[in-house]
């Protein structure tokens, strides 16, 4: 079996991540499964595995200045136990696997994975969530929506770890958060979709709808939430429609995944008094 | 390579591969901890570390340095592992057994953090626990009366 390492001081984590171009793992939650074994015969890794989850300096949450700042191997369940977390985060983590599993799969790890099903990106892109790389060379801030490149790709090289997750307070809006699988508990989505709209002095003022499972990375709508700012919903809906390119496999279909994720923009315009006023069809 | 841990109040140091599965560690002398899909998805392996519920079958041993470990075999013998294996027979909770172990460390964790829990809490505590027998109903009524005698009996979780 390979060489690994769980260190407690960063410094020696990122030597050991640029030496080896070791494999960055946190809760194991899913790499353990894609690496799985025969029973009693442990894991099959192709290359160095570098724990994360005894640097306490990737175990910490803190708020301040509208900012929360999420240590990036810190388990679901210490994030949820966390006062001061966003609803849209609060619901999708929740939402993800079961209570065994919350204890130690990360955010990081949600993110770093690098799913287009990864249940907390919707709200991350919703939130335009920073994360912090880190290397021997120094840190970078890549924000949510420009680190994936692809199904299980990212920005991420080869002697970087993703310390940290930055997630900007959202204003006083709605929000909405749907999560479409087989089942409640344990469930890979089918497709998941986080949105936020916001209303000052009556008028629609922001509006963000991000949309996971229906694209190679998860995605904003971003023409559609612009028609939807300048009041033309007919077209918005159209204007979604075109971003969706969803694939058929195992858990959908497709033409599932398109008329759902179309609904669940519906639903959540439904939702707010402004967007309901507008005509649909 | 040493690994320290605590088993069930026990210390222990082993030498052990350190990408080992704490699973098959466990379970080369505590058997009770089972396997049933080694993927995290059924519960069956549930034990907890440091007093946290986890899937046994997703954790590299190393992870386990300096834990404290607590198994179905830990549970057992205390005054609410009695408790609820006899809630457990009564309500008809356990029909093969397999699942079981997983299901009463899931239900322990879940009454630990909510001693008097509704239905609903019960079934979301059970979540990550697959049982083929039962269809959860009775062991949800094992739980509720489980719940229940320990409020009448003082019996901490």
């Amino acid at each position: 079996m390979v060489n690994c390492l769980r260190p407690k001081s960063l410094d020696e984590a990122l030597a050991f991540r640029a030496e080896t171009k070791a494999l960055p793992f946190a809760g194991g939650t899913d790499l353990m499964v894609k690496h799985r074994g025969y029973s009693g015969t442990g894991p099959r890794f192709d290359r160095p595995v570098l724990f994360l989850d005894a640097l306490e300096s990737l175990r910490t949450i803190s708020l301040s200045n509208g900012l929360i700042r999420i240590g990036a191997a810190l388990p679901l369940a210490d994030i949820l136990a966390f006062s001061g977390l966003p609803e849209l985060l609060r619901r999708s983590l929740s939402s993800i696997a079961a209570p065994g599993l919350r204890n130690r799969a990360s955010l990081g790890g949600n993110i770093a994975n690098a799913s287009p099903a990864g249940d907390s990106l919707p709200p991350l892109y919703v939130h335009e969530a920073l994360l912090v790389l880190k290397s021997l060379r120094g840190e970078r801030q890549v924000p949510i929506d420009k680190f994936f490149t692809g199904p299980g790709a990212s920005v991420l090289a080869e002697d970087e770890i993703l310390s940290e997750i930055q997630v900007p307070l959202l204003g006083q809006g709605l929000v909405y958060y749907r999560k479409v699988g087989t089942r409640k508990a344990n469930a890979l989505s089918k497709i998941s979709a986080a949105g936020y709209a916001l209303t000052q002095n009556g008028k629609l003022t922001d509006f963000r709808f991000a949309v996971g499972a229906v694209a190679p990375t998860v995605i904003r709508l971003k023409k559609a939430e612009e028609m939807l700012l300048a009041g033309t919903a007919e077209a918005a809906l159209q204007a979604a429609a075109e971003y969706l390119r969803p694939i058929d496999d195992q858990r959908s279909t497709a033409a599932y995944r398109t008329q759902t994720a179309l609904n669940s923009l519906k639903e959540f315009m439904g939702m707010h008094p402004q967007l309901k006023s507008i005509k649909m069809k | 390579m040493k690994i320290k841990m605590t088993i069930n109040d026990q210390s222990h140091t082993l030498d052990v591969h350190p990408m080992m599965r704490l699973l098959d560690i466990l379970r080369e002398n505590l058997t009770g901890s089972k396997e049933g899909c080694g993927e995290g998805e059924c519960g069956a392996c549930s034990v907890f570390m440091n007093g946290a519920l986890v899937n046994s079958c997703l954790i590299p041993v190393l992870q386990c340095d300096e834990a404290e470990i607590f198994t179905i075999e830990g549970i057992k013998d205390t005054a609410a592992g009695k408790l609820i294996a006899g809630a457990f027979a009564e309500a008809h909770s356990a029909q093969c057994g397999f699942c079981t172990p997983g299901m009463v460390m899931a239900a322990v964790n879940l009454l630990r953090q909510n001693p008097n829990p509704s239905e609903a809490e019960i079934r979301e505590g059970l979540s990550g626990n697959i049982c083929r027998c039962t269809g959860y109903d009775m062991i949800v009524d094992g739980i509720q009366l489980a719940a229940r005698r320990a409020k009448e009996e003082a019996v901490p979780w």
